[in-house]
């Protein structure tokens, strides 16, 4: 049957030996890597695969709400999903699906991650290439798991701050954290890509307003996507943030200012509690979440009337007749101003070879303090600043606060300057002259002042001499939230009744008995207040540069009732040449206090129920709307 | 030959480890398919150890004399089918290696080659006298292995041509070869090794360089070699147990029912697991042999040496690439791996090797 029959059968043994051994060895080599492995390195691989499987996730916990004094929400938020894409794990043909997926112009895209790549960032670190997506961009991001494994999804709470810019310059907004910041000792405890506050309240709260992230850990695949959760951290979300703002005053400070530039600032004095701060033009906080885009961060930078500058408290500005009253305190409270003072105006005097005009030209006539003060007569002040010297002058300016910040509760808050004869050896090395002193009595030359000194100032004098540090944060709510706050002392001068009392009926009778301020007067209700109007550049200045825009400015300071001031309101109006002009803003402010008033005495004396509290009422239910959704 | 006699002489310890393997393979696949697309490969799976079992049989039953003596005849129909299947083929895995049968089943030709180039080995050798084998004969059946390398090479399915090698070196090295042959075939490699890598396409250069040091990129191989370290390593003793590894679970671990089985198998059962698969192997492999020891004839040693070789290839370059001690390559583990072609012509040789020892005794 064989062809090959027993016997023909080589002698292979050995070779077919060896072949076993071969076997053997090769046997005992791949046992060995699997000893190695598995014995020897296995807590190794047993740590990579836990590495790989299982995830710790961030949530990040929503940030304190900002309220008004009622516990309206001026600042809320909402949920909302942002991508992120794994820059680790990137494959680059990708890059323009998902440009066009989340509607990101490809070149900008680029451009984010060729940021990232020149900076510091660790690789594992990702981009987040949109900060609020759409439902349409949620839902893209979903369908393509598989496809793009390295886009993903971040659940977030969105900041919403109010539309157009209200109240942007109070609460400021949030941003991710900079370089520079990460370098400060407030923000040691923060990794790259927090999110803080930047300016306005948002920063000055940033630790309150910010809640404590809370981590999931979840196993993923391969994909990243999740399989099991093991367990969760819940985030706490920050505190609320319960301003002094009254958003109805707010709002109508904010209409009195809408199309100008300036700054409107109304304070409780018995407290410094502020009730309004706006600043215009404004800008939308809302551009800057999760990084404002390059057009808009260079529209906002070329903007030649600075946005983002807070008037209320950095515009440094001469204020011109509003510093009577100041000058007025001092000759008073140095006895200059006896019965024997008194000044004729016939529309301008001569001092030191200089003739110095009155803005009547026809001249006043024998003025006293109250008529100075209700027809701003400059005359008698340069008479009565050239009496007193620029450094009793600067005394009784400092004492009302000028030159020195008010300590409100809002960064980068501005001195302003007050001249004297020490600032003037110091910064030029210069001994003052006399002439000097005759601009800065009717509050020109060297001095500047911010809208919230204006009204910290009058607001002091028309307490009779007792002025209430400004806060944006009620002093027993800043106590609750950092417990070792300190209620600061109000800063006290004993003026006498008497020389109050006369400043007082001065600037009654600028609103409310033929003086510059009429329109600001508001029926039943009594008003005391004073115009100004101070010069941006000199007469001759001017007609050599007619094209630019050096129109006056324009200020009026009020408090009411005059005998028992509950709110004092500066406003500054740039650019608004007289200071009859800046009057209707204050008078609106005033008006929608006094309303307020009105109206909750006729509905209950009891406080109102918070449901009530919540619900805005009138003309801010305007504002409030314009939220997005 | 009665079936009896057939049933009596089968070599059962063979069936039994062959079996042995393929149910730990089923077992396994089923465990890293569940919940994928594969998720009923462990039944398919089955169903080719069967066919494979009825053709092991089919394979037995007639002597093996006349399979050798048909050599040339299954030379060339595989040559054309190869053709066929460069020219009509399915592309799969960015080659042209299957060929759809009616059905909608594929074959992979290139994996029943193996079998009949066992069978070349036998019927070149089989019937030399006692001397060493002779440069003319060397040359002969080196140029018959390498035309059907070449054609499988062009598909391109680089690994499985370089599969057929063994066969070869293995029915050599025992037919005994010359000391100054095999010296200067070790030199020739040497020196072809350049010329070699210059040939290769790129993403088989990638695969070496992953090798050499798989964390330089751990994207693409030198991630599929990491990932089954860490499979294998994090089963550690006594493994995570059945469908319970994370590595194969959760798909970090790259075609865990084919080419990386074993690294799946490595993570849920652990060392005990391995040193159980790899005694099997190795008593599989031994049992080859030894009836390659007691073949009636040369050729019936030639045939079991040749299957032991290629099984034996096959087995320590797949687990050598499951461990990161040899580079990432397509060879998928003999019984083990999820495969139609490869399982059911891993049974065609256990059953030459079958064949062989049921003639041992005959005369």
């Amino acid at each position: 049957m064989s062809a090959y029959p027993n016997g023909t059968r080589k002698a292979s043994d050995v070779q077919i030996a060896v072949f076993q051994y071969v076997v053997a060895l090769a046997f005992l080599w791949l046992l060995s890597g699997f000893w190695q492995l598995q014995v020897q390195s296995a807590h190794v691989y047993a740590a990579r695969a836990e590495q790989n499987r299982i995830k710790s996730l961030a949530v990040p916990a929503a940030r304190g709400k900002i309220l008004d004094r009622d516990g309206r929400v001026i600042v809320n938020n909402s949920p909302s999903h942002k991508a992120l894409l794994s820059r680790a794990s990137l494959n680059p043909e990708h890059l323009q699906l998902i440009a066009d997926g989340l509607n990101i112009p490809f070149e900008r895209l680029i451009a984010n991650l060729k940021r990232l790549e020149t900076s510091n960032a660790p690789e594992y670190q990702g981009a987040i290439l949109k900060e609020t997506l759409s439902q349409a961009e949620v839902a893209f991001v979903e369908a393509h798991r598989s496809q793009l494994p390295e886009l993903k999804l971040i659940r977030s709470q969105r900041r919403l701050y109010p539309q157009g810019g209200l109240a942007a310059h109070v609460i400021g907004h949030v941003g991710e954290i900079s370089d520079d910041e990460l370098d400060q000792d407030a923000f040691m405890f923060y990794e790259p890509g927090a999110e803080i506050g930047k300016a306005g309240m948002e920063r000055e709260y940033n630790d309150v307003l910010t809640g404590t992230d809370g981590r999931r850990l979840v196993e993923v695949d391969s994909l990243g996507r999740e399989r099991k959760l093991f367990g969760t951290i819940e985030s706490k979300a920050g505190h609320s943030l319960r301003l002094t703002l009254d958003l109805d005053l707010q709002v109508v400070a904010e209409l009195a200012l809408e199309g100008k530039k300036g700054a409107i600032v109304a304070l409780d004095p018995h407290n410094g509690e502020v009730l309004a701060l706006a600043s215009r033009p404004t800008y939308d906080p809302n551009k800057f979440i999760g990084g404002i885009s390059p057009e808009d961060w260079r529209q906002i930078q070329k903007d030649p009337e600075y946005p983002m500058m807070n008037r209320a408290i950095q515009a440094q500005v001469a204020p011109g007749s509003i510093f009577k009253p100041i000058v007025a305190l001092a000759g008073a409270e140095t006895g200059l101003l006896d019965d024997n003072f008194g000044v004729s105006c016939s529309g301008g005097a001569l001092f030191y070879s200089r003739y110095f005009r009155c803005h009547a030209a026809a001249g006043h006539g024998p003025v006293g303090l109250r008529n100075a003060l209700a027809k701003s007569c400059n005359v008698y002040f340069y008479t009565l600043g050239n009496k007193l010297g620029i450094d009793r002058i600067a005394e009784y300016a400092e004492l009302a606060g000028f030159g020195r910040t008010t300590g409100i509760d809002l960064p980068n808050e501005q001195e302003g300057l007050v001249p004297s004869t020490k600032w003037k050896l110091r910064h030029y090395v210069e001994k003052w002259y006399p002439g000097e002193t005759i601009s800065v009595s009717i509050g020109q030359g060297a001095l500047t002042v911010t809208p919230l000194q204006v009204a910290y100032a009058i607001g002091g004098i028309a307490m009779g001499g007792v002025w209430h540090r400004p806060h944006l944060v009620a002093h027993e709510d800043r106590r609750t939230l950092r417990p070792e706050y300190e209620t600061p002392d109000p800063i006290a001068a004993e003026l006498n009744k008497q020389h109050v009392e006369s400043i007082r009926q001065g600037m009654w009778a600028v609103v409310n008995d033929g003086g510059t301020g009429g329109r600001a007067r508001i029926e039943g209700y009594d008003i005391c207040g004073k115009t100004g109007s101070a010069q941006v550049a000199s007469t001759q200045f001017k007609q050599r540069n007619e094209d630019m825009e050096l129109k006056d400015t324009a200020w009026f300071v009020g408090f009411a009732p005059c005998e028992a001031p509950e709110l004092v309101v500066a406003a500054l109006f740039q650019g608004g040449e007289h200071g009859h002009l800046a009057g209707p803003m204050v008078r609106d402010v005033m008006k929608s206090h006094l309303d307020k008033k009105i109206r909750s005495r006729w509905t209950q004396s009891t406080p109102p129920s918070p449901r009530e509290a919540t619900r805005p009422v009138a003309h801010t239910a305007a504002a409030i709307g314009r939220q997005t959704p | 030959m009665t079936g009896q006699k057939l049933a009596r002489d089968f070599d059962w310890v063979l069936i039994c480890l062959a079996l042995a393997i393929s149910a730990l393979g089923v077992i396994e696949i089923h465990s890293a398919t569940q919940n994928t697309a594969w998720q009923n490969a462990h039944l398919r799976q089955m169903a080719w150890i069967v066919i494979g079992i009825v053709l092991m049989w089919i394979v037995s039953t007639v002597d093996y004399n006349w399979w050798v003596e048909h050599v040339p005849a299954f030379y060339v129909a595989s040559l054309v089918l190869l053709l066929l299947v460069g020219i009509f083929g399915h592309i799969g895995g960015g080659a042209r290696r299957w060929l759809l049968l009616p059905g909608g089943a594929s074959l992979q030709i290139s994996e029943f080659v193996k079998v009949v180039l066992v069978l070349v080995v036998a019927y070149v050798l089989g019937e030399l006298p006692r001397e060493r084998i002779s440069l003319s004969t060397l040359a002969r059946l080196t140029g018959v292995f390498a035309v059907m390398m070449l054609v499988v090479a062009a598909q391109p399915d680089l690994s499985t041509a370089l599969s057929y090698l063994p066969i070869l070196a293995v029915g050599v090295w025992t037919a005994g070869i010359r000391w100054k042959y095999l010296t200067a075939i070790v030199l020739l490699g040497m020196l072809a090794a350049p010329i070699g890598w210059y040939s290769l396409k790129p993403y088989q250069k990638e695969r070496v360089v992953a090798y050499m040091d798989p964390e330089s990129d751990p994207r693409d191989t030198g991630y599929q070699a990491i990932q089954s370290r860490i499979a294998v390593g994090s089963g550690e003793l006594w493994g995570k147990g059945f469908a319970r590894g994370t590595q194969t679970q959760l798909s970090f671990l790259p075609t865990p029912h084919t080419d990386f089985i074993f690294s799946a198998y490595a993570e849920e059962s652990g060392l005990a697991g391995v040193v159980v698969a790899l005694i099997l192997y190795f008593g599989l492999l031994m049992k080859i042999v030894s009836n390659a020891q007691t073949a009636a004839d040369n050729a019936g040693m030639y045939m079991c040496m040749g299957v032991a070789a290629v099984l034996f290839f096959h087995v320590v370059v797949n687990i050598g690439m499951v461990i990161g001690r040899l580079p990432v390559t397509g060879i998928p583990l003999p019984l083990m791996s999820y495969g139609g072609s490869n399982t059911i012509a891993t049974f065609m040789l256990l059953g030459l090797v079958n064949n062989v020892r049921l003639r041992r005794f005959t005369n």
